[in-house]
C-alpha cells in the first residue's frame, strides 16, 4: 500500500500539481471552470431571448434583480476572476520554467492580487442589495 | 519505484519550492504531440482572449456603470447597434463555449473512466456547446430591433 502510494506520487506530473498549494489552486481552478461553463449555458439562452422582443427579454432579466441571484452574480464574479487571475499564472509556468521555483510565491501572488480585486468589487455589487433591501 | 528507472531521466537539480521533497518536472510540459496539443495550445490562447473578452464583459455589464440595473432590452438593442459590440459578444461566445466544453471534457475524461459512459457524456457537451453556439451566432447577427418600433429611439 505504502509502495504503491509513493509510486503514484512521484510519477507523472510531479509536485507542482500535487499537495498543497498548487493542488488547491488546481482544484479551484476547476471547480470556478465548471461553475462558469454551467451558467454559460444558462446565460446564452436568457441572453437569446432578445431576438424575442421586449417582453420575452425584460421579463427574464429581471430575474437578474433578485437580491439572491444577486449573490450568485457576485460568486459568478468571483469565479470569473479567480480563474482569470490563476490562468495567467498556468501560462507563466507553462512559458516560464523558472516560474517553477517560485510557485508557491506566484500562488500567493495571486490569490493576494485576487482578494484585492475582490474587495471594490464586493462593495460595488453588495451595496445596492443592502441599501435596496436591508437599510 | 520501478516506474522512474523506466521512464526517461527528469531533471530533479531545482529546488522544490512545494516541500515535498519529490523530484519534479520544471513547470508542466505540453501533452506531447497531435491532437491534444492543439487543444493545449488553445486553451492558453483563447485564455488570453478570454482575459479581455470575458473579463472585460463582466466588469461592464456585473461591476461598472449601475451593472444589471441598468440591463433591458433597449440597452441591448442600443448596445448591439455598433459592430464592434456585436463582433465582441459573438467572438467571446465562440472561445468561451469552445474553451468552457473542452474543460469538461478533460475533466470528464479524469474521472470517468468506462469508456462507453464517457462518450456519451462527452457527446452531450458536445452537443449542447453546438446548440448554444448556434442559437447565440443566429441571435447576435439576425438581430434586428427595429422589429419592434419604438423601443430604441
Amino acid at each position: 500500500m505504502a509502495e504503491r502510494r509513493i509510486d503514484r506520487r512521484s510519477s507523472e506530473f510531479g509536485s507542482i500539481y500535487r499537495g498543497r498549494e498548487g493542488q488547491w489552486s488546481w482544484i479551484a481552478h476547476r471547480i470556478t471552470g465548471v461553475a462558469i461553463i454551467l451558467f454559460l449555458f444558462a446565460h446564452v439562452v436568457d441572453t437569446a431571448l432578445v431576438g424575442w422582443g421586449p417582453n420575452a427579454y425584460n421579463k427574464v432579466v429581471a430575474v437578474y434583480r433578485n437580491p439572491l441571484i444577486r449573490l450568485l452574480e457576485l460568486g459568478l464574479v468571483a469565479a470569473v476572476i479567480y480563474h482569470a487571475l490563476n490562468g495567467v499564472r498556468i501560462m507563466v509556468m507553462d512559458f516560464w520554467p523558472k516560474a517553477a521555483d517560485l510557485n508557491r510565491q506566484l500562488i500567493y501572488g495571486t490569490v493576494g492580487l485576487y482578494v484585492a480585486s475582490m474587495i471594490p468589487i464586493t462593495y460595488i455589487i453588495v451595496k445596492p442589495i443592502v441599501t435596496k433591501y436591508i437599510l | 519505484m520501478s516506474l522512474d528507472t523506466e521512464r526517461p531521466a527528469r531533471p530533479t537539480h531545482r529546488r522544490d519550492s512545494l516541500g515535498t521533497g519529490l523530484p519534479y518536472r520544471a513547470g508542466r510540459e505540453p501533452p506531447g504531440r497531435g491532437r491534444e496539443f492543439w487543444w493545449w495550445v488553445f486553451m492558453r490562447v483563447s485564455g488570453i482572449l478570454l482575459l479581455v473578452l470575458a473579463v472585460g464583459h463582466v466588469l461592464i455589464m456585473h461591476v461598472i456603470g449601475g451593472g444589471v440595473d441598468r440591463v433591458n432590452f433597449a440597452f441591448v438593442a442600443l448596445r448591439w447597434q455598433s459592430p464592434f459590440w456585436r463582433t465582441w459578444d459573438w467572438l467571446m461566445l465562440s472561445l468561451a463555449l469552445v474553451h468552457g466544453v473542452n474543460g469538461l471534457r478533460v475533466i470528464t475524461q479524469d474521472y470517468v473512466r468506462r469508456p462507453g459512459v464517457r462518450g456519451v457524456i462527452n457527446g452531450m457537451w458536445l452537443v449542447i456547446g453546438t446548440s448554444l453556439f448556434a442559437l447565440g451566432s443566429i441571435v447576435v447577427f439576425s438581430f434586428d430591433p427595429s422589429r419592434w418600433p419604438g423601443v430604441v429611439k
